[in-house]
């Protein structure tokens, strides 16, 4: 079902809001490339903030940083957490019902108290600051998003199509090959794409277990920002949407959320 | 093509007994089908021969085969499940190739056999379709083109029709037989309609608690079943229990009724007849020598179109009578009525 929106008023609507959504964006993507530090109208197009931010050692090493954990978080969570809902679904197993629960809470604690909690935590334990502690965390905080992307994805698996292919002649590896990856597949993809935004996006708890010298992309931003605001925040900020806005393109044109394809 | 052969085979779950000492011989091409309630075991019987759960004794061969320690991929049979089980992302093509694909058959040969499979089942030109685009029947016929296209040894189907609608369901029926009497794939299917395994197959089993109480065809099934359970679960039955008296049942009313043959042993007994063996005698109508005789009060008459039931009491037994609806005597409830049946049809069961 697509709704078209008819009347004027609609339409209206449906522009502010993404006017409301885009234009942050793409106000910044624009100053990006103009050559007045100060926003001075119009635009002087330039390419003079690209060049600096190439000659940026510390944003450019928190980016690799930054790019480092997210996609260290993402395999790791969802290896971890594809596993774990393939668990809940086919096993039956003391305190199943306890754990599935536990899955929320940290979703809706704040992430101010997550992060202080790991700070203490780590700093009593051993474990300390730095990027370990940061994958650390972020698996924590990717996981039970994982989860429960995934599980949506799997409760809708019909145990019969694993029977039927063994009884067509399939050994174990290719009933998963053929029939049970390609119909994880997608559920696997959303949980490493949120695993990937949850870690990339993260900044409280990232900001707690940099050490100096070590941070990643947002609390360099952040401290920059403090400093004094250079249009290569800027820059980096437009490179980092295009990187985004790629990446999800190329994913929808393989799989379609949502439902069967 | 093979025969299979289930010899004492005990399978539990726990306390539950599901399978008890069950022996059955599946001829080399037949149609044979598995019958009984929901928790007879035959759905379990199923399992262990296709290879999805293993007996816990007893012995399984495919074509002579002992097979009860091979996993279901090593058996070489072709299954049809209840929801169908087609894979959503493939393609009907790929459905049916799935199981020759699994075997490494090269592409030519794959092409020509799923070719061949579609256009038995009457389905050419589908290849692209996917799943979701079919109608329930096509569904169906795919599954069944995908669990024979690789010649399996055996046939397996779990109340493949039970999810069609019943008008879809007659049609399928005579599809279904005609594809196996053209393939002549030893064939093994379980339901709970009794119509069905009556029309469908060469021979019935049929499965009680765990055990198998009766097997044979179904015309012999259907005329002499073996226990009360069999009679009143394969089509309907009216049971009288009594004693054994000289060869003959007593009612607790005295009421003395034939059987097929001399009653043997002494002490209770239980007779069964077909409702539509039985007929109200009419008024005047002297009986007949090997015929046995009833009387009861008429309590209700359900008309259907070309037949009649009725419904029947005599003391604390009910009776139905099936009748075609040929003109006679209007009768009325309240009536007594005089019951009249051969005593070739008067059937000793075991209660």
């Amino acid at each position: 079902m697509k709704a078209r929106p008819t009347n004027m008023l609609a339409r209206i609507y449906l522009g502010l809001v993404l006017a409301f959504l885009y234009l942050p964006i793409l106000v910044m993507a624009a100053m990006s490339f103009n050559s007045s530090q100060f926003y001075m109208l119009p635009i002087d197009w330039t390419f003079d903030w690209y060049v600096k931010l190439a000659h940026n050692t510390r944003l450019l090493e928190s980016t690799r940083n930054s790019l480092l954990v997210a996609l260290a978080t993402t395999v790791i969570a969802s290896v971890l957490g594809t596993a774990a809902s393939i668990a809940f679904f086919r096993y039956d197993f003391r305190f199943k019902k306890v754990l599935q629960a536990a899955l929320f809470p940290p979703i809706a604690i704040p992430w101010l108290i997550t992060g202080t909690a790991m700070l203490l935590f780590f700093f009593w334990s051993g474990i300390g600051r730095g990027l370990h502690a940061m994958i650390l965390g972020h698996v924590a905080l990717a996981l039970p998003y994982v989860i429960i992307v995934v599980s949506a994805r799997i409760k809708g698996f019909d145990p019969d199509l694993e029977a039927a292919a063994r009884s067509l002649g399939a050994n174990p590896w290719q009933v998963i090959r053929h029939v049970t990856l390609p119909y994880l597949a997608p559920g696997f993809i959303a949980g490493a794409l949120f695993a990937f935004a949850v870690s990339f996006d993260q900044f409280v708890i990232s900001y707690f277990l940099s050490v100096p010298g070590v941070s990643t992309l947002p609390v360099e931003i952040y401290t920059a920002i403090k400093k004094g605001f250079t249009p290569e925040i800027n820059a980096i900020s437009t490179l980092v949407i295009a990187f985004s806005i790629t990446l999800l393109v190329i994913v929808s044109r393989f799989y379609r959320f949502g439902g069967d394809r | 093509m093979a025969s299979v052969t289930v010899s004492h085979v005990n399978k539990s779950f726990g306390e539950f007994q599901a399978l008890d000492d069950v022996s059955i011989e599946f001829a080399d091409g037949g149609f044979y089908a598995l019958l009984g309630p929901s928790g007879s075991g035959k759905t379990t019987l199923l399992r262990q021969i296709a290879g999805f759960s293993f007996p816990d004794s007893g012995e399984i061969l495919i074509g002579g085969e002992a097979v009860e320690s091979l996993p279901v991929e090593k058996r070489n049979i072709g299954m049809m499940f209840q929801n169908y089980a087609l894979f959503p992302n493939m393609s009907v093509f790929d459905n049916v190739a799935f199981g020759l694909m699994v075997r490494s058959t090269p592409k030519p040969e794959i092409k020509a056999r799923v070719g061949e499979a579609l256009e038995l089942v009457r389905l050419s030109g589908y290849d692209e379709r996917k799943p979701h685009q079919l109608s329930g029947g096509q569904r169906q016929r795919v599954a069944l083109a995908r669990a024979i296209v690789f010649r399996p040894r055996v046939l397996l189907l779990d109340e493949p029709l039970s999810a069609l609608d019943k008008a879809l369901r007659l049609g399928m029926q005579v599809e279904l037989k005609r594809i196996q009497r053209e393939v002549g794939i030893t064939t093994i299917f379980v339901t709970h309609d009794q119509e069905e395994a009556l029309t469908l197959s060469d021979k019935v089993g049929v499965l009680k608690d765990g055990k198998l109480l009766q097997e044979g065809p179904p015309r012999e099934l259907y005329e002499r079943p073996a226990t009360a359970f069999a009679a009143t679960f394969l089509g309907d039955a009216n049971l009288f229990e009594g004693d054994v008296d000289d060869g003959e049942l007593a009612l607790s009313d005295g009421t003395r009724l034939r059987a097929t043959a001399p009653l043997t042993g002494v002490g209770k007994a239980t007779c069964a007849v077909r409702p539509e063996k039985m007929a109200i005698a009419e008024e005047g109508e002297p009986p007949l020598a090997d015929h046995n005789l009833l009387e009861a009060e008429l309590q209700e008459i359900i008309f259907a179109g070309n037949s009649l039931s009725y419904l029947l009491r005599r003391n604390d037994i009910h009776l139905r009578v099936f009748a075609q609806n040929r003109a006679t005597a209007e009768l009325q409830p309240g009536q007594r009525v005089r019951l009249t049946w051969r005593v070739a049809d008067t059937i000793p069961v075991e209660a």
